[in-house]
């Protein structure tokens, strides 16, 4: 007799941990060919409620860290995951049905990726921030900090989409909840296994799977969100509703659009979720 | 009270020094033209391997190899690529740091502790750093599409061997460059050990090549016409000749020289935390930084405080054993720096300067000497003006900031300074007054690969290090 596979349950990443969602749903994912391939948790209010709770505990310690630091942690992001490509490989191909070489070529960009907002953790504020050169006797300088915790809907490129959008918001001192693509969002759980043994500090990344349409709007009108990400969202309905909601408490924006993710990223899925702080000093005897 | 320290010795187990080395060149070691010269231990003056010389042939070789790999591999290769290979090496040096640290501690003379939580570390923070601008070149603020420059002669100083090897290496690989490198003659051993490392790395042949050798073998990579940028840190005069030498050539220079910063405290000071920053400032790496606050400037009204607790101070500074963890001052590089401090230091009393030194004992062997203080000195003193890059400090005095500005400033000196005051408006208007290329606040001697690190006049021109350390290998 042949043996039986030990299948992975697929839940949440929450603080660190792995739970189920606590609304005890769960929703069918199926492969390329619509066979059955896993039941993946269906996140609720509360299990977003919790993730935001977890990323705002996380904050304090994760932005205070040097920039040298994240950029190590991020950096260990990418040789983890490099460890466990032939993984990753064969997920995407599963998921998606796309070829061997595709799936490689996308696995390739997401650890490249990786490195990529790796070494800006201790660049960025020397591109965005400087020495401002007021008329008076004053030091005036202006330094980057992070937003704070930001929500981000992902996009359906189950990885390298992923890796996009969780890495420019991690690497400058945010901590994150994502939302994972609705249709792969099995992938999410296993980056959500690399991240564990990564030293990302639990709750620094947040990972919910479920629709989107009824979990973002819960994210979108939190008042202990600072910034959304709308990368993901496809419904011009929704993402206007869900940045009307994002309003209330001022929430910075990045709004859907259409981009080619194999292509070399712009610096603004970092700056976006950052704000500028400026010192005044005097000088003089 | 008295403290004793048992022996707390690092093992030497971790190092593996072979009896002779080679030059790198193209990935290879290989035998060297000139006559071999032998490194030694300065704690002990033994023998530590035979290193070979490269005459004007091998450095020859050596830039060709540079030169083949840059227009093959290196300049082709993109930036995201050539930044792994810098990533790779920080690893290998964050892996291998203690075997590093070690080796540098016995070929230098430098107090474990310094080279394994200060240069070691740093040079892979380093090397991390540039790693990460690799593939950013563009967004660095030097044009839409920067360009390297070619091969780079890099000749680095004995004061911290390896710390330097990255300050000058992982800029100029990361943008572009390949790289023939000097170590100093009396320190050669830790840029040998990166060579395997690069070999390790699997870093393509010819991107870094180490040639060993003195004065010679530095003149003749720097004056190496397929050479396309020169590098150095290192003496005010050796970078005054090098400066002539490129004269009306095309090659791009930095240079980071000489120093005699003033350390100036004012009467607001947290006078314990300054105390701290005095010693930290000049008897760091027994005086041998460039930067070190060899002129401490304190203000009248606390001058005789401030002495008081510095001798106090000066007195539980261990001197002794590099390699035993609770050495704060090692041994003196060599016999002939040896010599330069004392003669330096014969000079100041001649010239009626008051000398002090705790009363500490010397190792028998090996070159030592001892935290030394020059008090009544004045501006016109050679212990004032000359830069003796040892363990000796000239203290002067001053009434008012103006006067501590003028005082710091009257050097060709620039290289750095230090302000101790609790009053933050004044700190920056002092910090705007000086010429000087750093100015650390209520600390010293801090460095870190995201800031940059230069000099003013004298002292050289370019920086090393954040994104300014990328400007001088860029076209």
């Amino acid at each position: 007799m042949s043996r039986i596979d030990v299948r992975k349950t697929y839940k949440l990443y929450i603080g660190g941990a792995f739970p189920r969602s606590e609304s005890g749903r769960s929703y069918v994912v199926n492969d390329a060919k619509g066979k059955f391939l896993a039941n993946a948790s269906h996140a609720s209010r509360k299990d977003a409620r919790d993730a935001v709770k977890a990323a705002r505990a996380a904050f304090g310690g994760w932005s205070r860290r040097t920039a040298y630091n994240r950029g190590q942690v991020v950096y260990r992001i990418a040789e983890v995951l490099e460890d466990r490509r032939d993984q990753f490989e064969a997920e995407l191909r599963t998921a998606e049905g796309v070829t061997a070489t595709r799936a490689r070529t996308y696995v390739d960009a997401s650890i490249d990726r990786l490195v990529w907002y790796a070494g800006w953790a201790d660049k960025l504020a020397q591109v965005t921030g400087g020495a401002n050169p007021v008329a008076g006797p004053y030091f005036n300088h202006t330094a980057p900090e992070p937003s704070g915790v930001v929500a981000v809907v992902a996009p359906d490129g189950p990885l390298l989409g992923l890796v996009s959008v969780i890495a420019p918001v991690i690497v400058t001192g945010n901590t994150t909840v994502v939302i994972a693509s609705e249709p792969h969002p099995l992938t999410s759980i296993t980056l959500a296994e690399v991240m564990a043994t990564s030293d990302v500090p639990g709750g620094v990344v947040n990972i919910l799977t479920g629709p989107q349409a009824e979990i973002a709007p819960w994210l979108a009108s939190h008042m202990d969100v600072n910034g959304l990400d709308l990368t993901g969202v496809g419904d011009a309905e929704l993402a206007r509703n869900l940045e009307i909601a994002a309003a209330d408490n001022l929430k910075r924006v990045r709004r859907p659009g259409v981009e080619e993710l194999l292509a070399p990223p712009a610096l603004d899925r970092m700056t976006r979720f950052q704000e500028a702080k400026t010192v005044w000093h005097p000088m003089g005897t | 009270m008295d403290f004793d320290y048992a022996p707390a010795p690092e093992s030497r187990s971790v190092v593996d020094i072979r009896s002779s080395y080679g030059l790198f060149v193209n990935g290879e070691f290989v035998d060297g033209g000139g006559k071999a010269f032998k490194t030694i231990n300065p704690a002990t003056e033994e023998v530590l391997a035979e290193v070979a010389e490269a005459d004007a042939a091998d450095v020859d070789r050596a830039v060709k190899a540079a030169r083949r790999a840059y227009s093959r591999v290196w300049s082709r290769m993109s930036g995201a690529e050539r930044g792994k290979y810098l990533f790779r090496i920080a690893r290998i040096i964050q892996e291998r740091a203690r075997e590093i640290a070690v080796l540098e501690s016995i070929d230098n003379g430098k107090p474990i502790k310094e080279s394994r939580d200060v240069d070691i570390p740093t040079a892979a923070a380093h090397f991390f750093y540039y790693a990460g601008w690799a593939d950013k070149l563009e967004h660095a603020g030097y044009g839409p599409d920067p360009q390297p420059l070619g091969v780079a002669g890099q000749v680095i100083p004995w004061n911290f061997p390896f710390l330097m090897l990255a300050w000058k290496i992982a800029p100029a690989l990361a943008t572009g460059n390949t790289v023939v490198l000097k170590p100093a003659e009396t320190t050669p051993l830790t840029a040998l050990l990166f060579a395997e490392i690069c070999q390790q790395a699997d870093l393509p042949p010819g991107v870094v090549n180490i040639v060993t050798g003195a004065g010679a073998t530095g003149q003749a990579l720097v004056a190496h016409e397929d050479v396309d940028k020169v590098a150095f840190t290192g003496s005010t005069d050796v970078g005054r000749a090098i400066a002539k030498a490129v004269a009306g050539s095309t090659k791009k220079v930095t240079l980071e020289l000489g120093g005699k910063a003033a350390n100036i405290v004012f009467d607001d000071a947290p006078i314990d935390q300054a105390v701290e920053g005095i010693v930290n400032g000049i008897f760091f790496n027994q005086g041998h930084v460039c930067c070190a606050g060899s002129r401490l400037l304190v203000q009248e009204s606390v001058a005789e405080d401030v002495l008081e607790r510095l001798k106090r101070r000066m007195g539980t500074l261990r001197v002794g054993d590099p390699l035993d963890k609770n050495t704060d001052v090692g041994a003196i590089n060599s016999a002939e720096q040896l010599a330069k401090i004392r003669e330096l230091s014969e000079v100041g009393e001649a010239e009626g300067a008051g000398r002090w030194s705790p009363p500490c004992e010397l190792p028998d062997h090996g070159f030592w000497f001892p935290p030394t203080v020059f008090t009544g000195v004045t501006q016109a003193h050679r212990i004032a003006r000359e830069e003796i890059f040892g363990p000796v400090l000239s203290v002067l005095t001053f009434r008012t900031p103006k006067e501590a500005v003028e005082k710091a400033n009257n050097t060709p000196y620039g290289l750095s300074a230090g302000i101790w005051s609790d009053k933050g408006s004044r700190t920056l208007w002092m910090a705007g007054q000086l010429r000087a290329g750093v100015v650390w606040s209520n600390t010293f001697n801090k460095f870190d690969p995201a800031s940059p690190f230069g000099g003013f006049k004298e002292s050289g021109y370019g920086r090393e290090g954040g994104r300014h350390g990328l400007e001088g290998y860029l076209r």
